[in-house]
């Protein structure tokens, strides 16, 4: 027996999908200001590049707020119970049409991979291209701090955002995962999602 | 510090020409008026009215007999500004460099066109601002030598013998297909006013052996430019004139080639404060692109700047040198030279454009327009490799050369005119050495087509060493940029530079957005999206494969 709950607020998706563009903007002009290609020419995505920077900045201010005020962040503290289900439902029993060992509710939205994952993009990859970001305009704009050579900085700003890219691809995919190739699309547009019962879902004979 | 003209872009035609002539901060206040009210061009009297009317003068209503005569006339009132002349680099041509300590000007240095003044003086000195230097014996203490006139004329008459140690022409003559008519002395006088474009470029522009050849950022077609070719300069642009940026003090004239100011970093200076330099800055000032009023104009201005500190104006207000249609010199070789036809006649050879590409008594040229500009850190000291200094002829041979990276805070990356060529010098004590080209003497190598006596005669007169051989080197002397500046829409766009084979792919020692990267990192981290691709497709093909065995077993 299933029964639909709202998985996301409207206040979650809206910060997704905020979030979403603009690291999808960042990351296109951000290779272009890295000179991987030339798109829109450096100034333009320079300019952009800053702008969109400044905006997500913004957004995570209000959004780590929300999660601490919420206690929301307690969603993405990282546990190996269950992890190595997920991960051999990911290499091999999704193929058998299995279904998912997790079983997301509002509480526990997601899985333990996917919680680990999304941890190391807020607390590691983030705060790298954040902090690094800052310094790179302030070297420049302020000449603060002083003295601080631009390679180091520019360099790991490029390296988080090499992480950044490898996350967005992943996460793209993870997408398609779900019952069907549309459903997480679907719960992450409407903020809905059907799920089972858990005392029914205990009940089920293990597949195999 | 933003001048108040500064919330908006300038537009070209916000320059109105009258009100920029008066000089210093005057100026810059005016044209921010000139900036708001969009005011039209005015005739120059009508804003900055003489208060003495020459014509007038009773020392002046006369025929004169000699340029001196005008000079006697001119010092009875202006009776200081001889002093002043024969204090500046116009007389003296000479140059105690203030870090360096060498002597400088044209009378000491070499450069890579016609070589040095030495022993070619009645020829070079066409262009001195006195009256006869033509030997070793001029009098540099005289008043009465100093040349007023062509610096002062305002009729465009007055002409110089090009031959006679800056003489004032006797009788008509024909340079390089121009007639010349020797000026009425009197009208000149009487018509005396403010130097211009004119005057300065009558010698500036035709450096290096004509039109353009040797700067490749001064010719004749800033007499009345476009917009385009120089914002400044052009009637429908600014309306500047030279001596509205090169100001004077007690005819010292702001702006050098020996020490130039790489970094200006005082900008417009206090309110009421004159400055006498030549720099962008004196009238921009130091951040002087506008903030603009959107997010992305506040950072764009703001981010150009954050160059300021690192990067002259010129480099990116600057786009190409020789724009004007007139062709600069880029390599001058002097091996070449002394060839003649079957007939023993000397040869000349010109290119379609008609610019001289051999003739005899130069040697082999070639030109160019509309060159990009090599970039360079530069300190702004100028050391000049003297005939007293050993060379390295093994190299291109640097005719001056100059400091400048990354961690130096007076330095900035400037354009430069990179003239090549090949000169002459001793390969015995690998020097440098001067030349006579001039001269009704066989020793002149213009008449005798002989290096060696000519060097040897050149030498001998600067009291200098010469082992008697002669050799031929590569050299390279540098010109740096700064006339010629385009209207802002025409400056650099940033990926000119920010780009893996820009302008700047010369420059090493610092990291530069969009040209610079660690190849390793890329490598790696682009091989793991790569595999992360390679992944993504392979689980999808199982899934499908998966799927539709599924689909087929049930």
């Amino acid at each position: 027996m299933t029964r639909t709950v709202v998985m996301f607020t409207g206040l979650e998706r809206l910060w997704h999908w905020s979030q979403a563009l603009l690291i999808i903007l960042l990351l296109m002009t951000g290779f272009e200001v890295h000179g991987s290609y030339s798109l829109l020419g450096f100034g333009t995505a320079a300019t952009l590049h800053v702008l969109a920077a400044l905006a997500l900045i913004v957004v995570w201010i209000f959004a780590i707020f929300w999660h601490l005020a919420t206690g929301e962040w307690r969603q993405y503290r990282p546990t190996t119970r269950g992890l190595a289900a997920v991960v051999r439902f990911y290499l091999y029993g999704m193929f058998r049409g299995e279904s998912h060992p997790f079983n997301p509710r509002p509480k526990r939205k997601h899985n333990p991979l996917q919680a680990a994952s999304y941890l190391l993009f807020g607390v590691v990859i983030s705060p790298l291209l954040w902090i690094t970001g800052l310094l790179y305009l302030g070297i420049d704009l302020w000449s603060a701090p002083a003295d601080l050579p631009l390679a180091p900085i520019a360099l790991i700003h490029v390296a988080a955002a090499y992480g950044a890219a490898l996350f967005l691809l992943v996460h793209g995919y993870m997408i398609t995962t779900g019952r069907t190739p549309t459903a997480h699309l679907k719960t992450m547009i409407t903020g809905r999602e059907e799920i089972e019962e858990a005392s029914q879902r205990e009940q089920q004979p293990e597949r195999g | 510090m933003m001048h108040p003209s500064a919330g908006g872009v300038l537009k070209p035609a916000c320059y109105a020409k009258p009100l920029l002539r008066p000089f210093g901060l005057a100026w810059i206040v005016m044209m921010s008026v000139a900036a708001t009210t969009q005011a039209a061009p005015e005739a120059l009297a009508q804003v900055d009215p003489p208060t003495a009317d020459h014509s007038q003068f009773e020392p002046l209503q006369q025929d004169f007999a000699s340029g001196r005569e005008v000079t006697r006339a001119c010092l009875e009132c202006h009776t200081e500004a001889g002093k002043q002349v024969r204090a500046s680099i116009h007389w003296r041509w000479e140059y105690r460099h203030p870090q360096t300590g060498q002597l400088l000007g044209k009378q000491h240095v070499v450069n890579s066109f016609c070589n040095n003044v030495t022993t070619n003086l009645g020829r070079c000195t066409a262009c001195h601002a006195g009256y006869g230097w033509d030997g070793p014996d001029f009098d540099f203490s005289d008043d009465s030598r100093v040349d007023c006139l062509v610096c002062h004329d305002t009729t465009g008459t007055y002409e110089k013998a090009p031959k006679r140690g800056g003489r004032v022409l006797q009788e008509p003559v024909k340079v390089h297909g121009h007639p010349l008519q020797p000026p009425d002395l009197g009208k000149v006088a009487r018509n005396v006013g403010p130097t211009s474009s004119e005057t300065c470029g009558s010698c500036h522009f035709f450096g290096g052996g004509g039109n353009g050849s040797k700067h490749g950022d001064l010719d004749t077609s800033l007499l009345d430019p476009p917009p385009a070719l120089d914002v400044h300069m052009s009637d429908a642009g600014a309306g500047l004139e030279c001596s509205d940026c090169h100001v004077e003090r007690a005819h010292q004239i702001a702006g050098s080639r020996y020490q130039v100011t790489a970094r200006d970093r005082k900008g417009t200076g206090a309110p009421g404060q004159r400055r006498y330099a030549a720099t962008c800055a004196s009238c921009h000032g130091i951040e002087p692109h506008p903030l603009g009023s959107d997010p992305a104009a506040l950072y764009q201005g703001a981010k150009l700047n954050a160059h300021v500190d690192r990067i002259a104006c010129q480099t990116c207000h600057i786009p190409a040198m020789a724009r004007g249609g007139v062709a600069t010199k880029t390599w001058w070789d002097w091996s070449k030279a002394g060839r003649l036809d079957a007939d023993g006649n000397p040869v000349k050879r010109h290119d379609a454009d008609g610019n001289l590409t051999y003739w005899t008594r130069w040697g082999e040229i070639e030109w160019g327009e509309d060159l990009e500009p090599d970039y360079r850190w530069f300190d702004g000291t100028m050391r000049y490799t003297l005939p007293d200094q050993t060379i390295d002829p093994s190299a291109p041979v640097p005719i001056n050369r100059f400091a400048g990276h990354h961690g130096d805070p007076a330095a900035r990356i400037w354009p430069f005119k990179m003239m090549r060529g090949k000169q002459p010098y001793d390969p015995v004590k690998d020097r440098l050495v001067y030349m006579q080209l001039f001269g009704k003497t066989e020793q002149a190598y213009w008449q005798g087509l002989e290096w060696q006596p000519a060097i040897a005669s050149a030498m001998e007169a600067a009291g200098l060493p010469f082992s008697g051989e002669v050799s031929f080197t590569e050299t390279r002397m540098a010109w740096p940029i700064t006339h010629m500046v385009a209207p802002a829409e025409d400056a650099l766009a940033c990926g000119e530079c920010h780009a893996r084979d820009g302008r700047m792919a010369e420059l090493t020692g610092f990291y530069l957005p969009g040209r610079d990267s660690d190849p390793a990192l890329d490598r790696w981290a682009q091989l793991a999206l790569a595999a992360a691709l390679l992944a993504i497709g392979l689980h999808i093909g199982l899934r499908i494969l998966f799927h539709r065995r599924r689909r087929h077993t049930e």
